[in-house]
């Protein structure tokens, strides 16, 4: 069995997001690099299945050539190798279909078919939802969205996906298109052989051709917000009876 | 003409699918605004949608509709939107919405602007749309003949246009291949354990996050919560270290709250926790670090050390007769 996850490299924002001055993105000179909890269980999700059954796992991400970085982190954790399609442009959601579309179209050309590809229910960056789906429809093949459990057998995929109250279920035939959301596992951390293996593994870049944006930025800005300090109820325990009267006035004790 | 997908429980239509018109009415100037309505009772919700502006009502008839069926709904939706000439599609920003409508601009080759809070009218569309989960938003320009936009949950407030005629309500027969039906909830299992308040809807939350520094240290945050008849949250930092399972994650990723008050206590308020308590009234922050990020989002705080201040508040209210 093959399977392709898909990851995007985002900042990690901290307590406050600033922007640059031209509010065309986040100011990440001082802040680390990671991908979406969803995305980590998909990769999760991909190295176990093929540690069970057998065959490949593959990485791939848009983005600069530091995504490099994420590649690398997932490939620690067990997938085989990775495909970076390395752009400084900004793709929307439609252009990043095309994109990870066309790579694999060039892989299949290769003679590599990919049984399942993992995507994040949606970016943590951007909240598109949409790149999966897009995916899954050029290809003609099933797609199960914000998926929490899979099992993989006999060619079919079933999948669950958590709403009020219960779980519901979906059966598909195989190949076919997940997105995952975080709690279908607990990933494990990296380990330090991991680590060191990863640096070896393979990574192939290609060069993505960018198709015109659906939905084009214009500037990012700030929710008008809660930036005011807090009012201190107390300190340590002696702030209980303080604490109580604002539960009194929410309604909460009688 | 704008079409409007909207989600039901029995005939009733959600609240957030009311927003959703509420902006597509906007949209449409003076134009007519038709609604999509799926499933068994779809008719039922004609005379609600009257009253939010709703002209006709389109029910799709097919048996794959008796339960979710993403992609049959997008291919519902694209050829009703063709055969009515509508250029713009609007739906509920929820799990399902952004599902089919991202399967409708699939379909159809059209751009999808997810979780809108604002539509700009105008020769040219203009959103402001939600990143981040909410901590960030974007301005953008939506290009192409047809656009697909999702309305971010209570970004919009629902209106009626006064108590006046139901909906009129047509059937249709989408065309469907094998493929389109093949993607559908087949089985439904129950999960809910018994009773308990689900995190979503507690008027009252406590949460612990890293400073909790163990799964056992969660008994006093239980011992509160089932005082107050509320619910315990953690942060991510929490469930990544396997102390508490990922449906107690309050977050981006994890469980939207709207408590009456929420209690996050030892967690420093990264902006991807604080997405997921946007929606509560007041929050009380208990931290030993009076310069934690979260003292900038919440209403109160207290400087303390949660082991302390938890058990304290619920033996004042103890004192104070509750529970
Ligand atoms: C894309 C993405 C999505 C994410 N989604 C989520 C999400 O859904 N939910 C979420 O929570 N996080 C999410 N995160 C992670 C988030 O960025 C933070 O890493 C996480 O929220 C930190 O958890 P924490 O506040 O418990 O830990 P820390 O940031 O380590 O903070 C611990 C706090 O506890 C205080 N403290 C320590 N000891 C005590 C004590 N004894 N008493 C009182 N206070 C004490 C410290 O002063 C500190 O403020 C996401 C991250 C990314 C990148
Ligand atoms: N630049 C990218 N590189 C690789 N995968 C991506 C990229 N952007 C989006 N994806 C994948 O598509 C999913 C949904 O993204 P979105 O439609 O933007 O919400 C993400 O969780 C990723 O799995």
């Amino acid at each position: 069995m093959n399977i392709l996850v898909c990851v995007k490299r985002v900042p990690m924002t901290g307590g406050t997001i600033v922007l640059t001055p031209d509010e065309q993105a986040i100011e990440t000179r001082h802040l680390g690099f990671t991908i979406s909890p969803h995305e980590e269980c998909g990769v999760e999700e991909a190295v176990r299945l093929i540690e069970a059954q057998g065959g490949e796992s593959v990485v791939l991400s848009l983005g600069p050539s530091d995504a490099e970085e994420q590649l690398r982190d997932a490939m620690a954790l067990g997938i085989d190798r990775a495909i970076l399609l390395q752009t400084d442009e900004e793709f929307d959601g439609q252009a990043t279909a095309a994109a990870i579309l066309a790579s694999i179209e060039a892989d299949r050309a290769a003679g590599v078919e990919y049984d399942l590809i993992f995507f994040g229910n949606e970016s943590a960056d951007s909240g598109n939802y949409q790149v999966g789906i897009r995916v899954a429809h050029a290809l003609g093949r099933p797609c199960v969205t914000g998926v929490k459990g899979i099992t993989v057998e006999n060619g079919r995929a079933r999948c669950e996906q958590e709403v009020p109250g219960g779980r519901d279920v979906y059966d598909v035939a195989l190949p076919a298109v997940v997105t995952v959301k975080e709690g279908l596992n607990l990933p494990r951390y990296p380990s330090v052989p991991g680590r060191l293996r990863a640096k070896r593994k393979p990574l192939e870049t290609r060069s993505p051709k960018r198709t015109a944006p659906g939905v084009e930025k214009i500037r990012l800005k700030l929710p008008e917000g809660d930036t005011s300090q807090a009012e201190i109820l107390g300190h340590g325990p002696a702030a209980a009876p303080a604490v109580v009267d604002v539960l009194r006035r929410a309604g909460l004790v009688a | 003409m704008t079409l409007v997908y909207v989600e039901h429980q029995d005939g009733t239509p959600e609240e957030v699918s009311l927003q959703a018109l509420a902006l597509a009415r906007g949209l449409a100037g003076g134009g007519e605004v038709h609604a999509l309505v799926a499933g068994a009772s779809a008719e039922a919700a004609s005379g609600l949608l009257g009253e939010h502006g709703v002209a006709t009502v389109h029910v799709p008839d097919h048996e794959v509709y008796a339960s979710h069926a993403p992609v049959a709904l997008g291919r519902a939706l694209t050829q009703l939107a063709a055969r009515l000439g509508s250029h713009t599609v609007v739906a509920a920003g929820t799990e399902r919405g952004n599902e089919v409508m991202a399967h409708a601009a699939a379909i159809a080759d059209a751009p999808l602007a997810a979780n809108c809070t604002e539509v700009g009218a105008g020769a040219e569309l203009t959103v402001t749309r939600i990143r981040w989960g909410g901590s960030l938003l974007e301005e953008a320009r939506v290009h192409g003949e047809t656009a697909l936009l999702t309305v971010a949950p209570h970004a919009v407030e629902a209106s009626s246009v006064g108590a006046g005629p139901a909906a009129a309500v047509e059937r249709f027969a989408p065309e469907l291949s094998d493929a389109d039906t093949a993607v559908r909830v087949v089985e439904r299992v129950s999960t809910s354990a018994g009773g308990g308040v689900t995190l979503a809807d507690a008027k009252f939350v406590v949460s612990c996050g890293r400073g909790v520094g163990s799964p056992e240290g969660f008994a006093p945050a239980e011992e509160l919560a089932a005082l107050l008849g509320g619910a315990v949250g953690c942060s991510r930092a929490v469930t990544i270290a396997g102390w508490r399972p990922h449906t107690d994650q309050v977050g981006q990723t994890g469980t939207k709250i709207a408590p009456e008050v929420y209690l996050a206590c030892g967690i420093s308020g990264a902006t991807q926790h604080m997405a997921g308590c946007k929606g509560a009234k007041r929050i009380i922050a208990v931290n030993t670090d009076p310069e934690a990020p979260i003292i900038s989002h919440a209403e109160y705080a207290v400087i303390g050390d949660l082991h302390e201040v938890i058990p304290a508040i619920t033996a004042e209210l103890r004192k104070a007769g509750a529970g």
